[in-house]
């Protein structure tokens, strides 16, 4: 076989034979073990969770246009905004990045054929299909109205159907700990040889950190949950001062879960924002072990500052100081990451894509986000700002301007490779720029207000706070139509894209020495090592508009079927 | 004096709106102690985050525009892909802002924590929508917190039900309301006005509407003449005035006057009437009043949730302040 029909064959656009048309039928796609397929699953269920807990927002955020009342009732608007957080957090952004695009592109990365264990791996998925399903039909026919904290000891007492909805979140719980678990053997035990610690792509890296938080903290929520029930069906008395118990250990039970679950959310992120950087830079990524390390110590110090949401609680004195002080430790290595990535950007060579618009759209938001967060963590100014808007500002900065954003910029980064189909540069830059100014019109006044005094979860307001509330409603319908752009431009592109070859952006990690689509087996011939940030080893190649890997290229040494090897 | 029991009071949406007073940009007027230090603190970290932000991004976009792929820069130029100096350098030189941020923000926090010796005791009762408030002399005041100015206050918080938190923005302060236990809060205002408090703990249907207006008077005999209230009079003279005192004080936290559904049914326009309840239907006179006050589970009105979701109030009302209840909704009949 001749070199150039190799690659054409191995490194181009694979229109037979991709992981996509390897067989057919829906059996096919619920039976299947392909990590693959279960993380384009997943990412048909996360987007699904996102829109519609998107649309209770619009409709909480429409009610909000006037300080009284216009359509919804205040026990409506209650149901309304426990819909919106509860589907938000536990069925979209906590599974969105890891078993979505992690769940694809993490073993190839590897260089691995799937994860160690594609049958717990599709567990995961059914169980994130029935927890979601028990939640939201919980939600809907019973009418939860606890917000997503479930805080006792109101959802002890309420009559509404907190059991059926935790229980739902429960299940939830074990899909994420059975993704946590397949991650962390998947990279311990089946990086490519030669593949050392420090040779792997740094999403893999913040994917690792998750994984080891998604195992440890979990289960703490399970249990919590299970109490919560024991204690609404049998009164046992941990968390009801009516039976005895205490309402605020109930918090600190929440939050020693919760808490690191914000750095599941944003850790992903992240390590895609690291990649991303990287390849639209064509540059080493700059302070790649002090980036790695950082992911881990967020980990590590995630689990040491939950009593920071309770600096009002009634918790002591001591307890908060304590708190407090560890909480300021995290920003430290949230700060280096984003200097590191400005020092990439330095001297690079940067293509202004939409992947790399929504990674500059990530530090501008993640920036807000994480700089707000100092006035929350100084425990004088919380005292005034905890549960105002203020907070709500400041998390749907990290959560949404962080998550959601990074999250598009993989999708955008990664929709080539696993669709074969190059989506329109000029809607996803339309999308992304709406998304960037629906986002800040919309969170931006609700900093303001928050200060100003707006307490959280109200459905009536002063009519003072109305201003804010106005641009914060017209914010929020830019930024669905923009999310809806963003999400229509990636479908269209999956049917009329343009077809485009095996490494399109010229990356140089492992998923992209491969076909686009992959075939079902990842990688059908040997792959080659490299370092994921030498972008000069890849070559372009004009027949295939995409880059080989330069190995590939040089005549006479056309790399054999076969397993990985090290060059 | 009658013993006067503390429970749910009037609604908020009865209550007037006072006028908002500005502070700076973002904040309202700064009425209490340690409300300065807090918009200082505040102020403080806002411009050291502007400086850190506005650095990030203009370096982001000056790099972006200036290393832009174009035809003739196709390559990264060559640089360093690690500098330990620097990065030790930008490690340490936000550690150091950081603990003079920690440290600040601790040491306003003990202030508003600790109370001076001198502060006078008021009592506030949470519960499900609606505040209390008892002053050392015995009387209490529903929805309306009175205070004087200068004059530093110690709250003893407790709630009747679930979580509640005590916030009152142009005072700076906040403290959350925990079941089965007391919690505690103080302030010392320094400006005269009418001024909020929110309830900012997520309590149930009508947490947005738990509101009370804090006013703060200039003398204590200012003061005095706002929370007293005469229940030996008004028994002699209009018995019907210290029941609609009554109902603020422990009944319209559910109940509405205004024909309006809320926790419990409307009391107004009921009265002679008869009322679906579950058993059938009940006629409203002094004897039905009379056992929904004392055992509420006993006839509940169609269309809500059993067992009833009221405490009994035996034992808490006399026989006295249930005749003026009676009174009062009697005197609802045809509103």
């Amino acid at each position: 076989m001749s070199n150039a029909v190799f690659i054409k064959q191995h490194f181009g656009h694979a229109e037979k034979n991709n992981y996509l048309n390897v067989s057919k039928g829906w059996k096919s796609w619920a039976f299947t073990l392909d990590h693959k397929r279960i993380g384009v699953m997943y990412l048909i269920g996360i987007t699904t969770a996102l829109l519609l807990a998107g649309v209770f927002a619009l409709v909480l955020r429409s009610e909000l246009f006037i300080p009284g009342k216009m359509f919804l009732t205040e026990a409506q608007y209650n149901r309304m905004f426990t819909l919106h957080g509860a589907i938000m957090v536990f069925s979209f952004i906590i599974p969105s990045i890891p078993a979505a695009l992690g769940n694809f592109v993490l073993p190839m990365m590897l260089g691995a054929k799937d994860v160690a264990f594609p049958r717990m791996n599709l567990m995961s998925f059914y169980l994130w299909v029935i927890g979601t399903f028990f939640l939201v039909v919980a939600m809907l026919t019973n009418s939860l109205d606890t917000g997503w904290t479930f805080y006792t000891p109101y959802s002890i007492r309420t009559s509404t159907g907190v059991v059926a909805a935790t229980f739902g979140t429960f299940v939830l719980g074990f899909s994420s700990i059975f993704t946590g678990l397949n991650f962390l053997v998947t990279v311990n035990t089946m990086r490519a040889p030669g593949m050392t610690w420090f040779k792997m792509p740094l999403f893999v890296w913040g994917i690792y950190a998750t994984a080891i938080i998604q195992v440890l903290a979990t289960p703490i929520l399970g249990i919590t949950l299970l109490l919560l029930i024991a204690e609404r069906v049998l009164q046992i008395g941990i968390f009801d001062p009516k039976y005895g118990g205490d309402p605020v250990l109930f918090q600190h039970f929440f939050w020693f879960y919760s808490h690191p679950a914000v750095y599941i959310m944003i850790l992903p992120g992240m390590g895609i924002i690291s990649d991303l950087m990287a390849v639209y830079c064509r540059k080493k990524i700059f302070g790649y072990s002090f980036i790695a390390f950082s992911s881990v110590a967020i980990a590590i110090l995630g689990f040491l500052v939950w009593g920071h949401h309770m600096f009002t609680s009634g918790q002591s004195e001591v307890v908060t100081l304590i708190f407090s002080a560890i909480t300021f430790s995290v920003a430290i290595p949230s700060a280096v990451k984003v200097f590191n990535w400005l020092a990439t950007m330095y001297k690079g060579c940067i293509s202004l894509v939409t992947p790399m618009l929504y990674a500059m759209s990530f530090i501008f938001l993640f920036g807000i986000g994480g700089l707000t967060g100092l006035f929350l963590g100084a425990l004088r100014t919380d005292i005034h700002l905890h549960d105002t808007y203020f907070v709500v500002a400041h998390f749907h900065y990290v959560m949404v301007g962080g998550t959601l954003t990074a999250l598009f910029g993989g999708l955008y980064h990664w929709w080539p490779k696993m669709f074969g189909r190059m989506y329109n540069e000029l809607w996803g830059r339309i999308g992304c720029l709406l998304v960037f100014i629906g986002f800040n019109l919309t969170f931006f006044p609700q900093f303001v207000m928050g200060s100003r005094g707006m307490a959280r979860r109200y459905a009536r307001y002063d009519p003072e706070f109305q201003i804010f509330h106005q641009w914060s409603t017209v914010g929020a319908l830019i930024l669905g139509a923009g999310i809806v752009i963003a999400i229509a431009t990636l479908v269209h592109a999956v049917f009329r894209g343009k077809l485009c070859g095996g490494n399109p952006f010229g990356a140089a990690s492992l998923e992209w020495q491969s076909s686009s689509p992959p075939s079902f087996h990842n990688f059908d011939h040997k792959i080659v090592l490299n370092d994921p940030y030498d972008f000069d080893s890849q070559i372009y190649d004009p027949d295939l508009d995409s880059y080989v890997q330069r190995s590939f290229t040089v005549p006479g040494q056309e790399p054999v079927p076969g397993k990985p090897q090290t060059v | 004096m009658l013993k006067i029991p503390v429970s749910l009071l009037a609604q908020a949406e009865d209550l007037p709106i006072p006028e908002y007073q500005w502070g700076d940009y973002f904040f309202p007027v700064q009425a209490a102690e340690g409300a300065a230090e807090n918009d200082f603190l505040f102020w403080a970290i806002l411009w050291i985050s502007t400086l850190f932000f506005v650095l990030i991004v203009v370096l982001m976009l000056y790099f972006a525009w200036k290393y832009r792929r174009r035809p003739g820069h196709e390559k990264a130029l060559p640089s360093s892909s690690h500098n330990t100096s620097l990065e030790i350098i930008w490690s340490v030189i936000p550690s150091i802002i950081l603990v003079w941020i920690f440290y600040a923000g601790a040491n306003g926090y003990f202030q508003s924590r600790v109370a001076p010796e001198s502060a006078e005791d008021i009592w506030v009762t949470a519960q499900q929508f609606s505040w209390t408030f008892t002053y050392a002399d015995g009387d209490s005041t529903p929805s309306e917190l009175h205070l004087v100015v200068n004059r530093p206050v110690k709250f003893t918080m407790e709630s009747r039900d679930v979580l509640h938190s005590f916030f009152i923005p142009a005072f700076r302060q906040k403290q959350d309301i925990v079941p089965g236990r007391y919690t505690y809060t103080w302030v010392k205002p320094t400006k005269i006005g009418t001024f909020r408090l929110y309830c900012a703990e997520y309590c149930g249907d009508n947490h947005s509407l738990m509101i009370a207006n804090v006013t703060v008077h200039a003398t204590e005999e200012d003061r005095k003449a706002a929370t007293k209230w005469d229940w030996d009079l008004y028994a002699q003279t209009d018995p019907v005035k210290n029941g609609q005192r009554l109902f603020q004080l422990n009944c319209a936290g559910c109940h509405k006057i205004d024909g309006q559904r809320s926790t419990g049914p409307p009391l107004n326009g009921i009265w002679g009437k008869q009322e679906p309840v579950l058993s059938g239907t009940r006629l409203v006179d002094e004897e039905y009043i009379r056992e929904s006050i004392l055992n509420p589970n006993a006839e509940i009105v169609s269309g809500y949730t059993t067992p009833s979701q009221m405490q009994s109030f035996d034992g808490k009302l006399n026989d006295d302040q249930i005749m003026w209840l009676i009174f009062y909704i009697k005197s609802l009949a045809d509103k």
